[in-house]
């Protein structure tokens, strides 16, 4: 790793006013971070340990829903018992994620920053060019292997898929993400890559996340998350998906349903045509696999990744009717 | 105070060491390199592999991935930590021994130590569950089954 300098944060001001200065990165779990500063990719000058903040790490619940700081750990998250009763899905994307190692170590705020795993972003001595590394330096994924690459919401500049689980849930569920006093929901706070994939979050330097809420609703109440990967354990999904359902009184006719989907997008995905599909409608395994093609509207393929189109739809189908009841 | 070389004092197995570091050392190089505690292993040196597991205020975590001044005010427990003062050894230790739960042995002290906190975090109680909360510890000489074997048998004497 190239020399840096290292500045334990007293408060959170603190931490925001230094964070403003160029080449300095707020440094928590660092999980992502410190490996990214040595693949040579992070331009570190000096790094800034929010760590040790005091009251940032709290989950708390109302009766609007749950608020969560920014430097809880996955770990704790994941197991708390509040948010596996009202939030299975949120629960589910952290245990199905890293290794008990990193849940240890990530925090909730780091892993919303945490960055592509685009083998070409990530390799910058072998593959030069990089729009989202090097801006305008061109696309190496592009036309090169890209069976983990993204099939939506990619763009001429770049195709990089987001790695994560948690944030599919989170958008799947209307969740924020506060920075001190702004909100921004979820789906929001992840941009498309169009003709500037450098800039992933539409937050300014000495911005700092400060916790995520995430209202409570029967949909998430009855959630789950499925992963679909290449190993059973420790392994980023090859497509992924956060599902709630609340049905009506019947058992049968849908009447909210939230589907995001993961490891096929550039950004976590909230595919409100499925949803609009099914709502109001029975439950039934036809009508859920009809409409969960609805899923890759749109999708374009770069070669290796093509499989993606197909199993997406199968993954939120497999979801739906598993929170359903039917499978 | 912005440094690019600090100052520290780590807890390291129940003792204070006093360092002067450059701020981008980790953990890891700072226990290897600099305090001559080279039972933590570099494997991959970049999270993917576990074999620098050790536990800071008791919960398992990569030091490959730590800076070393991330870890003052921490107490740090490595492999040389494991076994009692009188050198009899960890029951995790043992069941390694005793189920042969390894070959090479490089991964050995990080799969130890995650072993010894699975067991302690209550995910040890079926093998699909050891296999699941043990999967960021890789062995590339494949001892998995033996492996799974000794964090049974050693859940089993420490319930």
């Amino acid at each position: 790793m190239k020399d840096f300098a290292y500045l334990r944060a007293g408060s959170v001001d603190e931490a925001r006013q230094a964070a403003a200065q160029p080449a300095a990165m707020l440094l928590a779990g660092g999980t992502t971070l410190l490996d990214l500063a040595k693949c040579g990719i992070s331009a570190l000058d000096t790094v800034i340990d929010v760590t040790h903040l005091a009251g940032l790490s709290a989950i708390t619940f109302d009766q609007r829903g749950v608020s969560i700081g920014a430097l809880a750990k996955m770990s704790r998250v994941a197991d708390d018992p509040g948010i596996r009763q009202h939030f299975p899905a949120v629960s589910e994307s952290l245990t199905q994620a890293a290794s008990a190692q990193l849940r240890n170590m990530a925090t909730i705020g780091g892993n919303l920053m945490q960055r592509t795993r685009c083998a070409y972003f990530r390799d910058p001595t072998a593959f030069p060019a990089c729009n989202k590394r090097a801006p305008g330096s061109g696309c190496a994924a592009i036309g090169g292997l890209t069976r983990n690459h993204a099939v939506l919401g990619t763009s001429e500049s770049c195709i990089a898929s987001y790695p994560g689980d948690l944030a599919i849930a989170l958008v799947a569920f209307d969740a924020e993400i506060h920075l001190g006093t702004r909100r921004i929901p979820a789906d929001d706070f992840f941009l498309l890559p169009g003709k500037t994939p450098e800039r992933e979050h539409p937050i300014e330097p000495g911005e700092m996340i400060t916790a995520v809420s995430i209202p409570v609703s029967l949909a998430a109440r009855q959630s789950t998350y499925l992963k679909v990967r290449d190993r059973q354990s420790y392994e980023f999904a090859a497509a992924s998906a956060a599902v709630g359902i609340e049905l009506a009184p019947d058992g049968r006719t849908i009447r909210d349903i939230r589907v995001a989907l993961g490891g096929i997008a550039t950004k976590p995905w909230r595919a409100r045509a499925v949803e609009e599909a099914l709502k109001g409608q029975a439950l039934t395994v036809d009508g859920v696999e009809r409409a969960a093609l609805k899923a890759v509207e749109g999708a374009i393929a770069h070669g290796a990744n093509r499989y993606k189109i197909d199993l997406a739809p199968r993954v939120v189908a497999r979801a739906i009717l598993k929170v359903g009841g039917l499978a | 105070m912005t440094n690019r070389t600090i100052s520290m004092q780590l807890d390291i197995n129940e003792r204070v060491h006093t360092l002067a570091l450059e701020a981008r050392v980790t953990l890891l190089d700072a226990l290897r390199d600099h305090l001559g505690l080279t039972g933590t292993k570099k494997g991959c040196d970049q999270g993917q592999c576990g074999a620098c597991t050790v536990h800071v205020d008791g919960a398992r975590v990569l030091a490959c991935l730590t800076l070393a001044a991330q870890a003052q005010g921490r107490r740090v427990t490595t492999i040389e930590g494991l076994a009692a003062a009188g050198g009899d050894l960890h029951p995790v230790q043992a069941a390694f021994l005793e189920q042969d739960a390894f070959q090479c042995g490089y991964c050995t002290p990080g799969q130890i130590m995650s072993a010894v906190a699975c067991i302690r975090e209550g995910h040890a109680g079926s093998d699909a569950e050891i296999r699941e909360y043990m999967s960021g510890n890789l062995c590339r000489c494949g001892a998995y089954p033996h492996i799974v074997a000794a964090v049974r048998q050693a859940t089993e004497e420490t319930r």
